[in-house]
């Protein structure tokens, strides 16, 4: 029981951060009608310049600056080459993220090397104990402000005038645009806001229990595309509850291994997948996704 | 084919002068085409007398990658169904040719199943198991569409890099195994058996796999490009232009995708084996989602839609880094290790990341499309789509709206 609740808890705060990653795929997709694959190499861009500036200029500028400048790379991909494809075909256009997410990536992996580069997280890796349940102090905190982000979020994307426009223009693209809303704009903010999530997440990913920054964070990212496509990828709740419910299912197959060995060592790395898969076959457009209605 | 048929029927409705001309120059062109296609396949014939091991062992792998690059296509750009599977459909006919046709053993700890059955008969295996997981995945992928189907293929990957590290018996696990030498009733593609001199030329392995590939890839290429042009080719088309006039047209739409399916993952199959025989093991970083990735750069690069276009390609991607690692410290910011420079891998990823960027950018038809903008009334190679027609007789065309390929030149 107390390894179940453990896993549980383990599960949440891990699904908190895919959470993160998989509000950033949806968003975009909102906005400008992107699958981005670059989701990944941001991830690592974020998690790499927090490592490598928090010896020079102390841990909470750095991730400061990390997150600032997460964004700005989400935002100059989204200037430079998607704001140019307004209106090129959905495959292209994921097609064109692959390609801007295989030069980012190898130029981090190239500086990163086989190196693991340490965040020195203030909080360590030391883990609490809630009653007979540990988890650590990492994926605590993790939780916790994966949580209130995505409580601001949601009131954002509710109330504030961004969220209109944006829910608008995801609703009718040309009607918005007669009413005044700058596509361009929305697009622009929701790749910022992408990136930023995804440094974030980066932020807490790399800390205990993972060692440090490597290149196998790129990997982790990539666990929260069916986070995002399970939950639906034009539903904000549901990359919330496709985030959840693929960090439980990992954390839950890693933690119940010995009894899964039937499947092989490491099953846990691929549940998300064979998730994904089964919930697409019974649901095609995700769980809380928009069917694709035909009319002709 | 609609160059013979097409220009004839606009004549005679419009009677227009430039149509009658282009009527009268058909069957001129069409002499012309077969020669240079002879000659070209000639020249590569000749190729194993003249050029070092090196060059022909890059040769087999780009015809490999020109077999894979191809059935990519059949998928993705004629059909329209984004596909990340490719390195799923690669390794289930790589490791199915090395599992028919390698020997029991043991390397190392691992104990390693094989079935010891000729090659051939290992590389048939090979082409109908990937043809059967590509068939396999196909009611999962015509329920999804568009870009769901992409991500979902995403998952194979993944889920095949984990069954190809744990069954061990089979795969030998994260070590790999090594593939058996091809052999075509009893000539063996190796460096004996028998021994061969032609015109002075020794025939060792890599002469000898370099005529493999050649045919495994014309083959193909004819192949594909005979499907595109028949009405089974012309279905697809209008699969990927709307799925909804497809069916209204009488076009079977889950099945048509199940069968492209099967022709593609069977392409990627052969292309598994001929890269298995390239390496010469096989081992599960061979088949990850970088090696999807590198399938798709292929065929944007190329032109989607474009059997040609993609096998232009699959040259460039596939043989970049290998020509970089020998050239390294002739072509600039590489180095051949260490320090400062690019590996030669790195620079050729940034090299097709960047082309794949700059090629949807500005020129969403690829290579192919390039060649066709020099070559005003060529003709498109991937399906017969006359980009004359746009001119002529702007009734006639078909709405390219959302199509990957647009005949825009």
């Amino acid at each position: 029981m107390t390894q179940f609740l453990s896993l549980l808890l383990n599960g949440i705060s891990l699904g908190a951060m895919y959470a993160l990653i998989a509000l950033g795929f949806v968003i975009i997709f909102k906005a400008s009608e992107v699958v981005s694959f670059t989701q990944g190499s941001l991830l690592l861009l974020g998690a790499y310049s927090i490592a490598r500036l928090s010896e020079p200029i102390g841990f909470y500028p750095a991730v400061l600056v990390g997150i600032l400048l997460t964004a700005l790379a989400a935002f100059l991909i989204e200037r430079l080459v998607i704001n140019r494809l307004r209106g090129a075909p959905v495959i292209s256009l994921a097609i064109v993220t692959i390609g801007v997410d295989i030069i980012l990536l190898t130029e981090l992996i190239r500086r990163i090397g086989s190196d693991i580069l340490n965040v020195p997280h203030p909080w360590g890796s030391e883990s609490v104990r809630i009653g007979e349940v540990g988890i650590s102090q990492n994926r605590l905190i993790a939780t916790g402000v994966a949580g209130v982000l995505i409580i601001v979020f949601f009131a954002a994307f509710k109330y504030s005038s961004w969220g209109v426009a944006m829910r608008a223009s995801a609703e009718d693209g040309e009607t918005a645009a007669l009413m005044g809303i700058r596509l361009g704009r929305v697009s622009a903010l929701a790749w910022i806001v992408a990136g930023a999530l995804a440094a974030v997440a980066a932020l807490f990913l790399v800390g205990a229990p993972t060692p440090g920054v490597s290149a196998a964070a790129y990997t982790v990212a990539l666990r929260a595309f069916p986070a995002a496509i399970l939950g639906g990828l034009d539903s904000t709740g549901g990359a919330l509850v496709g985030g959840l419910l693929i960090g439980l299912a990992e954390s839950f197959a890693a933690g119940y291994q010995d009894q899964l060995l039937f499947l092989g060592r490491g099953f846990g790395d691929v549940v998300p997948y064979v998730v994904m898969i089964a919930v697409l076959l019974v649901r095609p457009s995700g769980l809380f996704g928009t069917k694709e209605l035909t009319r002709v | 084919m609609s160059e013979t048929t097409a220009p004839a029927a606009h004549g005679a409705t419009r009677a227009g002068a430039p149509a009658a001309g282009r009527a009268a120059s058909a069957p001129r062109r069409s002499l012309l085409k077969p020669l240079l296609a002879v000659a070209f396949v000639v020249l590569l014939l000749l190729v194993p007398f003249y050029v070092e091991e090196f060059w022909l062992r890059t040769g087999f792998a780009v015809f490999g990658a020109i077999v894979g690059a191809i059935g990519l296509n059949l998928l993705v750009g004629t059909t329209g169904q984004l596909s990340l599977a490719q390195g799923f459909f690669l390794a289930v006919g790589a490791i199915s040719y090395v599992f028919v046709s390698g020997d029991s053993g043991g390397i190392g700890v691992a104990q390693l199943k094989g079935l010891g059955l000729p090659p051939l008969v290992g590389m048939v295996v090979g082409v109908l198991l990937a043809g059967l997981a590509g068939l396999l995945f196909s009611p999962i992928a015509a329920r999804l569409r568009g870009i769901y189907l992409g991500v979902a293929s995403l998952s194979l990957v993944f889920i095949g890099q984990h069954v190809l590290n744990s069954w061990t018996s089979v795969t030998g696990g994260f070590n790999g195994r090594a593939a058996p030498d091809f052999s075509l009733f009893g000539f063996t593609f190796a460096n004996k058996d028998p021994l061969l001199f032609i015109a002075g030329v020794e025939f060792r392995e890599a002469e000898r796999l370099w005529y493999l590939g050649l045919a495994l890839a014309l083959a193909a290429y004819v192949f594909a490009r005979n499907l595109l042009r028949s009405r089974p080719g012309r279905a697809l088309q209008t699969l990927r232009d709307s799925e909804v006039a497809a069916s209204v047209m009488g076009v079977n739409v889950q099945r048509y995708k199940g069968r492209v399916f099967l022709v593609s993952s069977m392409y990627a199959g052969l292309s598994g084996v001929m890269y298995a025989l390239s390496i010469g093991s096989v081992a599960p970083e061979s088949f990850g989602l970088e090696v999807s990735i590198q399938y798709l750069a292929m065929i944007v690069l190329g032109g989607l839609g474009s059997v040609g276009g993609a096998a232009l390609g699959a040259l460039f991607v596939s043989a970049l880094p290998l020509v970089f690692q020998r050239y390294a410290d002739v072509v600039p910011f590489v180095s051949s290790g260490g320090q400062g420079g690019l590996a030669a891998g790195e620079a050729a990823r940034f090299l097709y990341g960047a082309a794949i960027v700059l090629v949807i950018l500005f020129q969403p038809a690829g290579l192919a499309g390039l060649g066709q903008r020099f070559r005003r009334r060529g003709r498109d190679p991937g399906g017969g789509r006359a980009t004359r027609t746009s001119s002529t007789s702007p009734e006639t065309t078909d709405v390219p709206s959302n199509r990957p390929a647009g005949s825009t030149s």
